[in-house]
């Protein structure tokens, strides 16, 4: 049966479009643009900024376009004197509302506030300012910067840490002229259930989320000559990067960034590819153990499915809300934790320099990692394992703070040690890519075949939906291997939290079908990252998953235990895989936290 | 000029019902759904909580929809200042209201309904749940089967809103919702729901009991019916009164002025305020100026700035904050008649304040934002002086 088409004109022109089709919608397809502020993409709609109001004929009042559904034979105008002074006066309602300080703003040249203000030339003084100058700004949390004084009160936030995150750290509190944008209790953000995955930071329209900064501490070490700083960028860095500097989404500027960061002064630009390669073992063969005492020892307190453990919004989002089941997480560090412990020891000891001196600094797509890098636990190297962790929005600030001519950078290489990677490892920045990569090393070790599947891709763990499933019957296995024989392995991938509730829920009663699930706390995966260029949508977010791949695939390796590097490191230094001291330092515990 | 008919009080709604028998319930589920729908269209009675929507045209539209899970909601949030018309029904007849509802479910198939009352009216729950009991009783002798169940208000004004009322029973925030789609179509829980006024249920089982041609009889060709009344302010009879719709205001003033009377509030702060010079040409009724029912006199004792003052200050409180022009503006234009007042901006920024709540009018995303503007263009156009001095 063909969908029902609706007839309706918007200035003028006649289209047809579906049926609840927003009226905004429809605009876009004859590119008619209608500013808006509430609206998100990746939301539900709320309706409540008004800016995108048009008329539609035969009503009195306005219509907002993006929470209005088409109607047969609708008359819609866009482009009257009506809706232009009533948007441009919804555009100065809430410039007098905001503490605007663009000069000074993070968020400045990237705000969808600014952007309306200035097309419409508002006014300063139109109304009277109810900015409070007491305000204040919670900078409690490791992560997450908040100041109301910025907020619009659109409640993308609220919105996407419910329906994306189903964290629900952020609530609407109050109402009248005392609504804003509040936590349980009105508590900081440190003391809420919030996972500090940043998601809420990439759909604020303005600047009154954003990720904590650190880039001037960074400065600071950069130019102190005493201090080594030893940078590595995430696999999902390398292919947003380029949108903060003049590229189009999905543009992989790779040798770019390295040379980039070699000019501003970093001492040693390394790769944390290196360290998911790394995971992939250490975590590679927990999973395999994990296997054998249950199957070969009976030991029944060994748990399954075994989760992974890289994403630290996902790690504080099970320990908020499933502090029962954290015997199934993978104990591996994430990659950026093991690198940091591995760079204040083995880095500082192969290239002979006190470890004190050494500033590790990551450069991640995510604002969870600032947390991470701050827990307690994670000093295993006898120092705070890694000092700072930043955005690749931070990194491009410093990039165009250095006056580096981004564009037309040559490319150059990643400093060794420690900065050799794999395919394997770069497909960690998209969802469904540490199970891939596990994979690919997992059934090798134990058959010593390639995975069966076209040039290495796993297909069915790709993509982006929401849960994605896979199996592997194990057959034909190497002696060492043979209690596995015929066993099917079951894994998944879930990205978003809200999917990881899903996964968990099963988990916690007892009905995970699964032996190894991959989780990521954001949408898309790393790609998606809380730490990532702002804007984000679907479509963006597919663009940088296809230049994930396309990296992977341009590796001349695309198996985390080729990486010879790796290899080296377990000969010369580390020992054996899960053994005494990757232990110490690659390894982790969990914190069991409260609901609220 | 339109024509006057007078001022003509009635005693329908609180007239005497004496039995405890829900008869004109019995009477009415044996008649076909179709021809009751037409009976109140035929009425034109239009709804009572203030935007005066046509309830025969909202009963058929609710009828018509697909599906058996269909709800019945009785607005009794009565939260409009200068309103307290609904308690008085739900204290002395609350029997006429529930069997509006029940008469009102039977016709769009609804088999729950709900009675949303007024935070501050608590007091009243034994009385109408010992009714509620009463009535269960009697639906079950007649074989008709319906559940109503009383639901407490949050006690904020926005709540009293259809789509704010229906998220605060489904127990979100109390936020208006995007209208379309409307709760006839997607109500509580996503489904039909028919969101009447307590007075509205009344009459509406008042039209079965009567008959259309009675019913008619009253009121003018517009304003079908009689209206309750919440008078209060500058008057020596403040109180509930029952009047047909569609009389002048001038003579509303000669029976309930205090001789000295220089504005009538009519709807609350939501709706217009009348200056005396305009009492003459002025008709209470859907063709002239609508009322909720609230009528509120002020002498010339009164300072229309305070007047003006208190209800901003009401809605700037009152507003869910959710939307621009409403959070914003109401608070733009409180402080702005302050400012003008203090000479702190020149006299003709009420210019800017008037356009602003035109802007409000036409952009807020519900009734209390978009109406903010009648109260305040009506006062301030009429009493210019008194805001500037
Ligand atoms: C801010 C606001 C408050 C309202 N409060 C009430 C109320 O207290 N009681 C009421 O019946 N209707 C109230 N309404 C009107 C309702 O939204 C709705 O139109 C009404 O309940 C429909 O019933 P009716 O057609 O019988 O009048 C309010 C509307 C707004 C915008
Ligand atoms: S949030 Fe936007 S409008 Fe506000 S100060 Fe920052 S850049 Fe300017
Ligand atoms: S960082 Fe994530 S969990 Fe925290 S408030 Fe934002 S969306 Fe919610
Ligand atoms: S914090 Fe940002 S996203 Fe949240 S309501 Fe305010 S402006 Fe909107
Ligand atoms: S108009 Fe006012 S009450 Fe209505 S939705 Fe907007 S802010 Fe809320
Ligand atoms: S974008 Fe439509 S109301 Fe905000």
């Amino acid at each position: 049966m063909k969908k029902q088409k609706i007839n309706i004109t918007i200035d003028g022109i006649k289209l047809a479009v579906d049926e609840q089709c927003s009226i905004l919608d429809a605009a876009k397809k004859v590119n008619i643009h209608i500013p808006t502020l509430c609206h998100h993409e990746d939301l539900c709609v709320a309706g409540n900024c008004r800016i995108c109001v048009v008329e539609v004929e035969g009503q009195r009042a306005l219509s907002a376009s993006c929470a209005t559904p088409v109607a047969e034979g609708m008359v819609i105008k866009t482009n009257t004197a009506k809706v232009r002074k009533a948007r441009k006066d919804v555009a100065a309602l809430l410039v007098a509302e905001h503490n605007t300080q663009c000069t000074t703003c993070y968020r400045s040249m990237n705000c969808e506030l600014q952007e309306i203000a200035a097309e419409y030339n508002v006014d300063n003084n139109t109304y009277i300012s109810l900015v409070d100058p007491n305000y204040t700004i919670d900078r409690s949390s490791w992560s997450i910067e908040k100041d109301d004084s910025k907020c619009i009160r659109c409640q993308r936030c609220v919105r996407t840490c419910a329906e994306l995150q189903h964290v629900n750290a952020l609530t609407v509190a109050n109402k009248g002229k005392e609504m804003k944008i509040s936590t349980f209790l009105d508590l900081p953000l440190n003391e809420v259930v919030c996972t500090n995955c940043g998601q809420c930071i990439n759909r604020c329209p303005t600047g009154a989320l954003t990720e904590r900064r650190f880039y001037d501490d960074l400065w600071d070490a950069i130019d102190d000559p005493k201090k080594h700083v030893v940078m590595n960028t995430a696999p999902s860095v390398r292919v947003a990067l380029g949108e903060m500097l003049g590229f189009p989404v999905g543009t992989r500027v790779t040798g770019k960034m390295v040379t980039a960061m070699k000019k501003i002064g970093m001492d040693s630009v390394l790769d944390t590819d290196f360290a998911a390669d790394l995971t992939i073992i250490e975590e590679g063969t927990e999973l395999l153990g994990r296997l054998k005492k249950i199957l070969v020892e009976g030991n029944k307190e060994i748990k399954l499915p075994m989760l992974t453990s890289c994403s630290p919004g996902w790690i504080k989002f099970i320990e908020h809300m499933y502090p029962n089941h954290l015997g199934h997480l993978s104990t591996c560090k994430s990659p950026q934790q093991m690198f940091g412990a591995l760079a204040k020891t083995y880095y500082a000891e192969k290239m002979g320099i006190d470890p004190a001196d050494v500033v590790s600094v990551a450069i991640m797509p995510c604002a969870a990692k600032k947390f991470e890098a701050n827990r307690p636990e994670m000093n295993s190297s006898g120092y705070q394992d890694v000092d700072a962790g930043l955005t690749t929005r931070e990194l491009g600030y410093m990039i165009r703070q250095a006056g580096v001519d981004f564009l037309h950078l040559e490319d150059s290489d990643y400093d060794s040690l420690m900065g050799e990677s794999t395919g394997a490892g770069a497909i960690f920045g998209a969802t469904g890519g540490v199970m891939e990569a596990a994979l690919r090393t997992v059934y090798e070790v134990v058959t010593g075949r390639e995975v069966p599947f076209d040039n290495l891709r796993i297909m069915p763990v790709r993509g982006t939906d929401g849960i994605k499933e896979a199996s592997i019957k194990l057959e034909n296995l190497l002696d060492e291997w043979k209690f596995l024989e015929g066993v099917e392995v079951k894994v998944a991938v879930a990205h978003g939290l809200k999917n990881a509730r899903i996964i968990m829920d099963q988990v916690e009663a007892g009905t995970s079908p699964y032996h190894f699930i991959e989780v990521m706390a954001c949408p898309g995966g790393c790609i998606g990252g809380g730490g990532q260029p702002i804007p984000t949508n679907e479509e963006i977010r597919k663009k940088r998953i296809e230049a994930i791949y396309a990296e992977d695939e341009g590796m001349p390796k695309r198996k985390s235990h080729e990486n010879t590097e790796v290899q080296k490191l377990y000969k010369e230094w580390l020992g054996d895989v899960n053994g005494h001291k990757a232990h110490e330092l690659l390894h982790t515990h969990y914190t069991k936290r409260n609901r609220y | 000029m339109a024509p006057s008919n007078g001022l003509k009080r009635v005693d329908v709604i609180f007239g005497a019902y004496a039995s405890t028998k829900y008869l004109i319930l019995q009477k009415s589920i044996r008649r076909e759904k179709q021809e009751i729908i037409q009976d109140i269209i035929d009425s034109g009675l239009r709804g009572r909580g203030g935007a005066g929507f046509p309830t025969g045209l909202k009963w058929k539209f609710a009828a018509a929809q697909p599906g058996n899970e269909k709800y019945v909601i009785c607005n009794a949030d009565e939260g409009e200042p200068g309103t307290f018309k609904d308690r008085e029904i739900l204290m002395k007849v609350p029997q006429k209201m529930i069997s509006g509802m029940a008469i009102c479910a039977y016709v769009i198939g609804a088999t729950k309904a709900f009675i949303y009352l007024r935070g501050e009216y608590q007091f009243m729950v034994p009385d109408l749940q010992k009714e509620l009991d009463n009535f269960h009783e009697q639906a079950r002798e007649m074989n008709f089967d319906l559940t109503i169940e009383l639901r407490m208000g949050s006690g904020a004004y926005v709540c009293g809103e259809e789509t704010a009322l229906i998220e605060s029973m489904e127990g979100k925030r109390g936020e208006p919702r995007n209208k379309p789609p409307f709760p006839v179509v997607e109500g509580f829980h996503g489904k039909p729901t028919v969101v009447n006024n307590v007075e509205t249920f009344v009459n509406a089982n008042m039209i079965c009991r009567i008959g259309v041609e009675e019913f008619i009889k009253l009121g003018t060709q517009d304003s079908r019916g009689s209206k309750l009344f919440s008078i209060s302010g500058d008057t020596p009879k403040a109180g509930v009164h029952e009047l047909e719709l569609g009389m002048k205001l001038s003579d509303f003033v000669a029976e309930f002025g205090d001789d000295d009377t220089k504005a009538v509030q009519v709807g609350g702060a939501a709706g217009f305020c009348v200056p005396r010079k305009k009492f003459d040409t002025t008709i209470i009724g859907f063709e002239g100026m609508p009322t909720g029912g609230s009528m509120m006199l002020f002498n010339s004792s009164r300072s229309m700035y305070h007047v003006l003052h208190n209800y901003l200050e009401f809605f700037e409180e009152e507003s869910c904050g959710q939307c621009t022009p409403c959070r914003v503006g109401c608070q733009q234009l409180l402080l702005g008649i302050e400012a003008i007042k203090k000479q702190e901006r020149p006299a003709s920024y009420l210019n800017q304040l008037l356009k602003l709540s035109e802007t409000m009018k036409i952009a807020s995303k519900c009734g209390l934002g978009q109406s903010v503007a009648n109260s305040f263009s009506s006062i301030v156009e009429n009493y210019v002086e008194e805001m500037i001095y």
